[in-house]
């Protein structure tokens, strides 16, 4: 058992410049629209610095360095899609979703639509995926925690809920947004410091290459299998491209902007800082190509600074990347949690005794304490291949809701209902049998545990066919709506 | 018939300025015509500059992996040292991505910008 004091330190603070900042954006959360959306009014560098601390989760920090050193090029993917996605959410999505006023995904579906039932299943989509994002950040923690204290893997996972719950419950997304940006700008700092002192090192060794037995396949931007790797391959980078528009704790950042120009400017700043933030990964997957070993991928991140400089120096920078860990574990929860909070307060808890900022802690409490239960006894997956599940399910259901409800005018409540089911019943598909333990080989194993291939372009095919066949169900108000989500805000229109 | 004084008629020239600024967003309001056709070339101009932001994206997504797969012996090229591939999806990828971005922003705004003075001419 490894117990590292500076490691534990390093936690320690982070929890509590956490909490620290987060009450001290509490002064500033004054109604139930500052719990939820920040009032409207976060400047772009402010808020992508928060998106970007928000976004960049365990699986980037440290599942994305892991898997580049065990599997290679192919793993790059992740990161690339990671960030693209943003790209195709600025094109698609962000200044007509701010412009459309609606506060999470499921108002947004309503305000579209004009259905109930929509809205409803658009907030089972929401706390399915928030919770199947939420399970690996908590189980990250859990083995952090334990690699580099020794301490029981539920104690990480309890530590990070603990730490979110609060924060949630004291301020909402107003001072979250202050917590993220910090973390954004701490994660970056943790990543890069050991970095250039690891590179420094691998210089002064007189830049040793990686040892014997690794062939030219690392260097391979496929997966290995011919068809079935490219095929999953491809599949990767749809789930990850289109997935991150329907992520729950991405879409709702974007209300908070003043308006479409702005959602706009905010995510070309967040291109740029996810963009400087995954340079440094696949160093640290090169530098433990050479020092460190591929058994534990997970910790890779962890204990490659410990494995390359010696003594007290070593301690440190693990410390400072231990912190980094924690502060993207951290961030990803509270983001998601506080979305998922979002859409229970609004949709589950309407029509209880429960209203307002009481609901709403009501609602934080069951947003975090279920993943966190099931993180303790779900079966570990890998950080950054749970993570691809959910980027999964996410295309598969939001996307084509997002981008037909956009761009189309035909689309109908009844042909949202059947994509949003086919999108989820055949991605879901995939999640059941990538956790249960029962395994196949070749193509039946490739299809299922990267449905995204498939399963999104079936949800558009559904989306937009069952659309058509109910032509006449087209909400009356759906070309108001549409002038809506497309007109700059400088033109004074009705918005009604 | 009696024939009395002509009636007084008040001759004006053709107004100056305009003293109240009518813009043509009551025709989207309205949703006259005229207000469909200005949204719908605005809405088709802006899908256009998204699909011509995202096809060279999803081209080189495809292309990459195809192209690995094909010529699989493509992964012992080597740049300074470094494999092409790590050094096109570890690095090179990422400027591109924030320079697309980068120059969807600054012509959507055109788009928003031109759609904004057209609607703002005052009429008359």
């Amino acid at each position: 058992m490894i117990t590292s004091v500076p490691s534990v330190v390093a936690v320690a603070l982070v929890a509590v410049a956490t909490l620290a900042i987060g009450t001290w954006g509490l002064r500033f959360s004054r109604t139930t629209s500052d719990f939820f959306v920040a009032s409207r009014s976060v400047r772009p560098a402010l808020n992508a610095s928060a998106i970007g601390g928000e976004y960049l989760s365990a699986a980037s920090f440290l599942g994305v360095a892991g898997l580049v050193l065990v599997f290679g090029a192919d793993m790059l993917w992740y990161p690339v899609g990671w960030t693209a996605g943003y790209l195709v959410l600025l094109v698609l999505v962000a200044a007509p979703l701010r412009r459309s006023g609606a506060y999470t995904l499921p108002d947004f579906a309503e305000a579209r639509l004009a259905s109930a039932r929509v809205r409803t299943t658009c907030t089972l989509l929401v706390v399915a995926i928030g919770w199947l994002y939420l399970v690996p950040q908590f189980q990250g923690a859990g083995i952090t925690l334990e690699s580099t204290t020794g301490a029981p893997p539920w104690l990480g996972a309890m530590v990070v809920a603990g730490v979110v719950l609060v924060n949630v419950l004291s301020g909402g997304m107003r001072s979250i947004t202050f917590v993220q940006a910090f973390q954004y700008w701490l994660k970056l700092t943790a990543l890069l410091v050991p970095a250039v002192v690891m590179v420094g090192v691998w210089l002064g060794d007189g830049r040793p290459g990686p040892g014997a037995g690794s062939g030219g396949d690392w260097s391979l931007p496929l997966g290995e299998g011919g068809g079935q790797g490219l095929y999953l391959t491809w599949s990767l980078i749809i789930a990850t491209f289109l997935g991150t528009m329907g992520l729950p704790h991405v879409v709702v950042r974007f209300y908070t902007n003043p308006d479409g120009r702005a959602a706009r400017r905010t995510t070309v700043v967040v291109l740029a800082l996810l963009s400087a933030f995954y340079l440094l990964p696949p160093v640290y997957a090169a530098l433990g190509r050479v020092y460190g070993d591929t058994t534990h991928s997970d910790v890779l991140v962890l204990e490659l600074p410990r494995l390359m400089v010696p003594g007290a120096a070593g301690e440190l920078l693990s410390a400072l990347v231990t912190a980094g860990a924690f502060a993207a574990f951290l961030s990803t929860s509270s983001g998601l949690s506080l979305a998922v909070t979002g859409v229970l307060t609004q949709d589950v808890f309407r029509g209880t005794r429960l209203t307002g900022v009481r609901a709403f802690r009501v609602a934080a409490v069951v947003a975090v304490v279920t993943p966190c239960v099931a993180a303790v006894s779900a079966p570990d997956l890998g950080i950054a291949k749970a993570v691809g599940l959910a980027f999964a399910v996410a295309a598969s259901t939001f996307c084509p809701l997002l981008v037909l409800g956009i761009w189309w005018r035909g689309l109908t409540d009844v042909g949202a209902l059947a994509g949003l089911g086919a999108g989820f019943v055949s991605s879901g598909i995939g999640v059941t049998y990538s956790l249960s333990p029962y395994s196949t080989t070749g193509w039946v194993d490739a299809l299922l545990s990267q449905p995204a291939a498939w399963s999104v372009p079936l949800a558009f095919v559904t989306m937009y066919v069952v659309s058509r066949a109910t032509a006449s169900r087209v909400p009356p108000h759906v070309r108001r709506f549409m002038v809506r989500l497309h007109t700059p805000e400088a033109v004074a229109l009705d918005r009604g | 018939m009696s024939i009395g004084p002509p009636e007084r008629v008040r001759v004006t020239g053709p107004p100056r300025r305009t003293t109240s600024r009518r813009t043509r967003a009551h025709e989207i309001d309205d949703q006259t015509l005229l207000g469909a056709v200005m949204i719908q070339s605005l809405l088709r101009a802006q899908l256009r500059l998204a699909v011509l932001t995202l096809a060279p994206l999803f081209a080189f997504a495809v292309a990459l992996p195809l192209t690995f797969h094909l010529f699989p012996r493509f992964s012992d090229l080597r740049v300074a040292g470094v494999p092409v591939a790590i050094l096109l999806l570890g690095v090179l990828i990422y400027p591109v991505l924030v320079l697309l971005g980068w120059s969807y922003v600054r012509r959507a705004e055109r788009h928003e910008r031109d759609f904004a003075e057209l609607v703002e001419i005052a009429e008359s």
